[in-house]
């Protein structure tokens, strides 16, 4: 199983039946179901049993994450054990620090768990750590920027232009792109703003961001266009995994294209451009056995 | 020799001077006096009475009429009124003491449908499409011996514009019929305008009699400021999938035909549908029906040619109506009068909504999930009928009202005539129609067997249990050409 | 779970939000006791009512009066208001 990119993820709130049993059919490549802002703290244990039980009768055919409470909340350990035995595909943390990520890595660790951890770093600390906080645990598979929060931290003017952001954006894409794992940008916030949606994506695209969270079902369809692979992407894919085929057909290791070698992370990039643009097949499971 | 074929030359008399008539005075039609035109109207007990519904909730001008004539004293009125809504259930008392004994309706809602459902209504009623509306008066089915015509203006002579005056509501294509057929006319106006008032949508050639009254309506009530695409995303998404199963069908080329309602999703069909118009330089045909900003703006686009407006959604529509000769008046019988050519046989594709389907693909427009009348074809039966492709728009879960039945509560459009349905949770294709079935494989796009979806929602819902109804049969469903498709029956309080 | 839970004090759970189902519980005497509002009372009132009542029992709530005011929930919410309201009708949080 490769790892899927995630060109968006959508933030459903998790308190809200209606948008819940939903969630799965707007579009979005993954879910990211909030206990944390989205919730009212006198409905944080309302919100953590009703998206158990959407959990545990629906069969989601979208990944999951949930974002949880942060560690420096009460609520960090209470979230975590009531969604500990649920058929997610991991966890969104705040306000992700070293001590956060060591905690979490930590309960996941004897708890048996799989999940995979995306690290929301919102906060001028967790920038400027960004690459040792993702380093301490192995599950982390993207760094998404919260700006919402880090500007307030930073003490910078939140605007739609987002040029505040420019070095947390790159700061965030160098780390994530330094490890191999994604880097997903701030959700555009307000929803009824479609043109300066699709502006805000492409300037985070252009940065190198490889994902964007969405707080709008309305949001789903231009972010999911935008990081689409181009036709020129596609064709190469494909000429990567038919060279691919080949040299296992003959028997070989490594291989070129255009006088470049194909190696693993080349074969996965491929891969996933194919699922993105919806022509992987299931034959190509078989390529990197 | 016979002088038009029936009086012989022989037997005509030459007229004398003395017979030669004096010059014509105009007639004398205003009144301000409504109790004295009801004695001079002459009416009698089980008169036919008609009002439209122009003026929708805002309206004023039916309960004002009624009351009055109930005053009077007159009995077992059937009253024959285009639409009814909830500022008419002030008229349950006239149910009661037995003044209205039947009606005549193609649609209504809130209270006095609550009231009707409930066994308040001594005879029955007749629920129709706003085609079969038109045919039944012009071919003379329904004789109605009064027409009240709310009118936003007229002048004296009883000239009636929708788009002058303060209560403006736009075309008047539901009560062009009234006029022409109705023995007496009787415009009904809080605006005396100049005489001519022009354009006139009824002619002061049919008109009897001009009542000026102090208000028809509210205007808030009449037409919305701006009518708003749905901001709902599963809403959204259904009418999204709809533009993709309108490309399947092959339909979306220059020359395309359309019609939708002004319901949410609806509406975002038509958004969505302007801009892959745009898009891919499709230029339309016409597109009908009720008309609003939407459509008004993609007719200014060139995106169609024409529009055929039967009814004004909003202060768009009724300015567009006021100034641009493509925006075109259509009467009821124009719109879908199944005896003679209508519109809707022109129409390619038309989105509709609906408040339960069953297996069959019959549409229940007409009562609601606790099975109470509140709502009614409109032009559902007449569009659905008539288009190349009929679309019906609806969300498989809202608020865990069933909608996929085995048997819906009333049959308002038979499934013969309805083609596809559209959820959020799947893509339904009538089985009649495996052309459209090919089309969609070939498209890659995925449908279900729609019992398949109903077993679906019912395995997350729960099957529902039938709702509980009375013995009596209240009403009929009647189709566009006057067949009985279905009864309505009494519902239990 | 399973065991005996006590509802000692009032609590409400939920919100008359479309979708979902506002729960109020209180002290019962010694049965469980429901009343329901909804607007598919017809189509889906027994039904309801049978999922509140077992989510109690499952939970060990065996005395209680249950007001519930329905929105059109579908059966997990249901059973998630009911649980959180017991939680907090029973004295095992602190949250109202």
């Amino acid at each position: 199983m490769i790892q899927m990119n995630y060109r968006t993820l959508l933030f459903i709130p998790g308190n809200n039946p209606g948008m819940l049993q939903n969630s799965d059919i707007l579009g979005a490549d993954g879910l990211i179901i909030d206990l944390e802002d989205a919730v009212a703290l006198t409905e944080k244990d309302a919100a953590r049993t009703l998206v158990r039980e959407y959990l545990t009768t629906f069969d989601t055919t979208t990944d999951v994450f949930i974002r949880i409470n942060p560690l420096d909340s009460p609520y960090f350990y209470e979230d975590l054990e009531a969604i500990k035995d649920l058929d997610i595909k991991g966890i969104v943390l705040p306000k992700a620090g070293i001590e956060p990520m060591e905690k979490l890595d930590e309960y996941l660790n004897e708890n048996n768990l799989e999940f995979d951890i995306i690290a929301l770093v919102e906060t001028a600390l967790g920038l400027e750590l960004a690459l040792d906080i993702v380093q301490r645990s192995k599950r982390v598979i993207g760094i998404f920027l919260g700006a919402e929060d880090l500007t307030l931290d930073l003490g910078a003017k939140r605007t739609k232009e987002s040029k505040e952001i420019q070095y947390a954006r790159s700061r965030i894409i160098a780390a994530s792109k330094a490890l191999g794992i994604q880097a997903i940008d701030t959700p555009f916030t307000d929803t009824d703003d479609i043109e300066g949606l699709k502006i805000d994506t492409q300037n985070a695209k252009n940065l190198g961001m490889t994902g964007k969270t969405v707080i709008s079902p309305r949001h789903v369809d231009e972010v999911n266009t935008l990081f689409s692979p181009s036709k020129a992407d596609i064709e190469y894919a494909l000429r990567v995994v038919e060279g691919v085929k080949v040299a296992n057909e003959k028997g070989l290791g490594a291989f070129s294209i255009e006088g470049k070698m194909i190696d693993k992370p080349i074969i996965l990039r491929a891969l996933n451009t194919l699922k993105l643009s919806g022509q992987y097949k299931e034959e190509y499971d078989e390529l990197l056995k | 020799m016979n002088y038009l074929n029936n009086k012989e030359l022989k037997d005509v008399k030459v007229i004398s001077k003395s017979e030669y008539p004096s010059k014509s005075v105009p007639k004398a039609k205003i009144t301000k006096d409504l109790s004295s035109l009801i004695k001079e109207l002459g009416l009698n007990d089980g008169a036919v009475l008609s009002f439209h519904h122009h003026l929708r909730n805002g309206d004023k001008v039916l309960n004002l009429v009624m009351k009055e004539v109930q005053k009077a004293g007159i009995k077992g009125i059937t009253l024959v009124a285009s639409s009814l809504f909830p500022a008419h259930e002030e008229l349950i008392p006239l149910l009661e003491d037995g003044t209205i004994e039947n009606i005549v309706t193609s649609y209504i809602s809130g209270g006095l449908g609550k009231a009707i459902s409930h066994g308040k209504l001594k005879g029955h009623i007749i629920m129709q499409s706003h085609g079969g509306r038109a045919r039944s008066i012009l071919n003379e089915e329904i004789k109605i011996d009064a027409a009240f015509i709310a009118s936003p203006s007229a002048d004296k002579m009883g000239n009636i514009s929708g788009v002058n005056g303060i209560n403006s509501c736009g075309t008047l294509g539901y009560a062009i019929a009234d006029g022409l057929k109705a023995k007496k006319v009787i415009a009904v106006t809080d605006s005396l305008l100049e005489y001519p008032n022009y354009p006139a949508d009824i002619t002061e050639d049919y008109v009897d009699h001009v009542l000026m009254v102090e208000s028809i309506g509210l205007k808030e009530g009449i037409v919305s400021g701006t009518t708003k695409v749905t901001k709902d995303p599963i809403g959204l998404k259904i009418a999204k999938d709809t533009l993709k199963v309108m490309e399947a069908t092959g339909l979306l080329k220059d020359g395309i035909s359309f019609q939708s309602g002004a319901g949410g999703i609806s509406l975002a069909v038509t958004s969505y549908l302007r801009d892959y118009m745009i898009e891919n330089n499709i230029k339309g045909s016409f597109a009908s029906g009720g008309i609003t900003g939407y459509l008004t703006d993609m007719l200014e686009e060139g995106l169609f040619t024409s529009l055929f407006d039967v009814q004004c959604f909003d202060l768009k529509a009724i300015e567009s109506l006021k100034k641009n000769p493509n925006h075109l008046r259509m009467s009821g019988s124009l719109y879908g009068n199944p005896e003679v050519s209508s519109v809707v046989d022109n129409l390619d594709i038309v989105i509709l909504g609906a408040t339960e389907i069953d297996t069959d693909f019959n549409v229940n427009v007409t009562t609601g999930s606790d099975g109470v009348l509140m709502g009614g074809s409109g032009g559902h039966q007449d569009t659905a009928a008539g288009s190349k492709v009929s679309i019906i728009v609806s969300k498989l879960f809202s608020s865990r009202i069933p909608f996929i039945k085995d048997r819906v509560d009333v049959i308002t459009t038979p499934g013969s005539t309805i083609d596809i349905l559209v959820t959020e949770r799947g893509i339904c294709v009538n089985p009649l129609r495996q052309d459209l079935i090919e089309k969609f494989n070939e498209a890659n796009l995925k449908i279900v067997d729609i019992k398949e979806l109903k077993e679906y929602a019912e395995k997350i819902m729960g099957e529902p249990k039938t709702i509980e109804k009375g013995e009596r049969i209240i009403g009929l469903s009647e189709y566009r050409d006057g067949s009985i498709i279905d009864y309505i029956y009494e519902v239990k309080e | 779970m399973g065991g005996k839970v006590e509802i000692k004090k009032m609590a409400t759970a939920g919100t008359v939000e479309s979708n979902d189902i506002l729960i109020m519980i209180s002290k019962g005497e010694g049965n469980i006791e429901i009343e329901l509002e909804s607007v598919v009372e017809q189509q889906y009132g027994e039904e309801i009512k049978k999922v509140i009542h077992d989510t109690l029992v499952e939970e060990g709530v065996s005395s209680a009066k249950v007001i519930a005011k329905d929105k059109g929930a579908l059966d997990f919410t249901i059973k998630a208001r009911v649980r959180t309201c017991i939680k907090r009708g029973s004295g095992d949080t602190n949250e109202l």
